[in-house]
This record gives structure tokens, sequence and C-alpha cells, in this order.
């Protein structure tokens, strides 16, 4: 995998967001994705293999066909990572609300 | 148990808002942003300078070791007591550049009160920026206790 693309780089584009709503409903073709785009199939493509590579979606064959997955696990990655970021505010408003109620017992 | 805090970023914008429900009477919050000492207390800074009316503006520094670790400045744009403040943030040498806030200090009950913070970013990828940092820096720290295991062995 491409380590210069991380997940974050992957849902900041519009195009591959729309595809990742897609998917969550069934799965598709490549062809059957594109359809729902103007843009040309190989862009289309494009955004498929970085989404792949990211293991937000997945590759399963079917007989011919070529089906995309949408992968759960994937996309929960990216909601525990705003957990952190959430932490940090919770812990610095938990310091200030003590920080107050010992100042107004103290008045 | 309910979280307190909340965070809502939505997906391809470059804003978050931050809400949190107090258990203190709406004065009392507001006084922990406007008293440098209070805000000393809470957030773990120095204030080296602090004007609380429109277009003042504030510093804060944070050394250990005599070794600066964090300097963070802004200007006021408007000041409403107990009601709003609207300002700007900056940390100094950090890819998150400057942005604006709109805090917003609400009533609920006697007892009780309520601040949302709408920060706004120069773009998208600064939003990520500052959203990365505690992440980046809790692995940084499992990174380094990997790192200390695999020395004592």
């Amino acid at each position: 995998m491409n380590l210069r693309r991380d997940v974050f780089q992957a849902i900041a584009d519009p195009t591959r967001r729309a595809i990742l709503l897609l998917l969550t409903s069934q799965s598709m073709t490549a062809g059957a994705i594109a359809a729902n785009f103007d843009t040309a199939r190989p862009t289309v493509s494009k955004h498929l293999q970085i989404l792949t590579e990211c293991e937000l979606i997945k590759q399963e064959q079917q007989g011919r066909e070529i089906y995309y997955h949408f992968n759960p696990n994937k996309m929960k990655e990216i909601a525990d990572f705003i957990e952190p970021f959430r932490k940090t505010w919770e812990d610095k408003f938990n310091k200030l609300e003590a920080v107050m109620k010992s100042y107004s017992a103290k008045k | 148990m309910e979280q307190k805090t909340k965070i809502n970023a939505e997906e391809g914008k470059q804003d978050l808002v931050i809400t949190r429900e107090f258990d203190l009477p709406l004065e009392l919050l507001f006084k922990a942003y406007t008293e440098p000492e209070l805000i000393e207390q809470w957030m773990g800074t120095k204030v080296i300078k602090l004007e609380n009316k429109t277009h003042g503006c504030y510093q804060f520094e944070t050394s250990h070791n005599g070794q600066i670790m964090f300097k963070a400045n802004g200007s006021i744009h408007a000041i409403e007591l107990n009601k709003k403040i609207i300002r700007t943030f900056e940390m100094e040498n950090m890819p998150i550049g400057v942005q604006l806030e709109f805090l917003d200090f609400e009533k609920l009950t006697d007892e009780t009160s309520k601040l949302s913070i709408h920060i706004i970013y120069k773009s998208e990828r600064h939003r990520a920026e500052q959203m990365k940092l505690p992440f980046a820096f809790g692995l940084n720290m499992a990174h380094d206790r990997l790192q200390e295991i695999s020395k004592q062995k």
C-alpha cells in the first residue's frame, strides 16, 4: 500500500465520499458505480483504487465480475480518531468545572 | 455514562462545534474565561497578557524546565459579559494556522450553564491537522512506551 495515503485523505474527496455512501446500501461493480457519476470511467477507477488501498472498500470476485464492498471496520477507525480530540476537551472542561467550584466555595 | 462534551465536525467542512454543559452558574463559567489566574489553573498555561475588551489581545505560554513548550495568541474581536466572546486563536509554530472562535455562554438554570464554541479554520485541511493532534500525541505516547518496554528486554 502507498503509505502517503491514509483514510483521512481518502474521505477528503467529495466523489470518494459519494462512492462510500453508495456502497453502504449495496455491493456494486465498478461499472455500476461509475454510472452514478459524470466523471470519466478511469477517474472513478482511480478513486476506487485509492479507497481499496485505504481498506475503506474491499473487492470480491463473483464469477466474471468484481464487486466492491464497504468496510465498516475501517470507518470505525475514523470515528475513533475523533475521540482523543473530544477527550482532551472533556478533560479540560472537567478541570474548569473543578477549579470554578473550589473558587466559588472559597468566596 | 453520557458524554458531557460533544464535538460536531461534519465531513468536508472547515469548521466544528464543541458544546458542553457545566454544573456551574453562568457567571462562574464566564469568569473562567476572563480571569487570568483562573485560566492558568484550568488550562495549565501561563497567561502573559489578556485584555478583555473589543480589539484587545491575549497571549498564553507554557514552559517546562525553562523551555517554552506551548505558545498561543489571538485578538478579541468582541466581548459581551456573560454572553459571548469572539476571538482569533493561533498556536505558534504549528501547521494549524489562525482560527476564528465564537464562544457562546448560555444560562440553563441558576446552577447550570452551557458553552458552545464554534471554530472556523482556514481550510478543511487545517481542521484535520488540529483534530489529528491529540490522536498523534496518543500514538507517540504508545510508541514511546513500546520503545521503553523493548529497551528493558
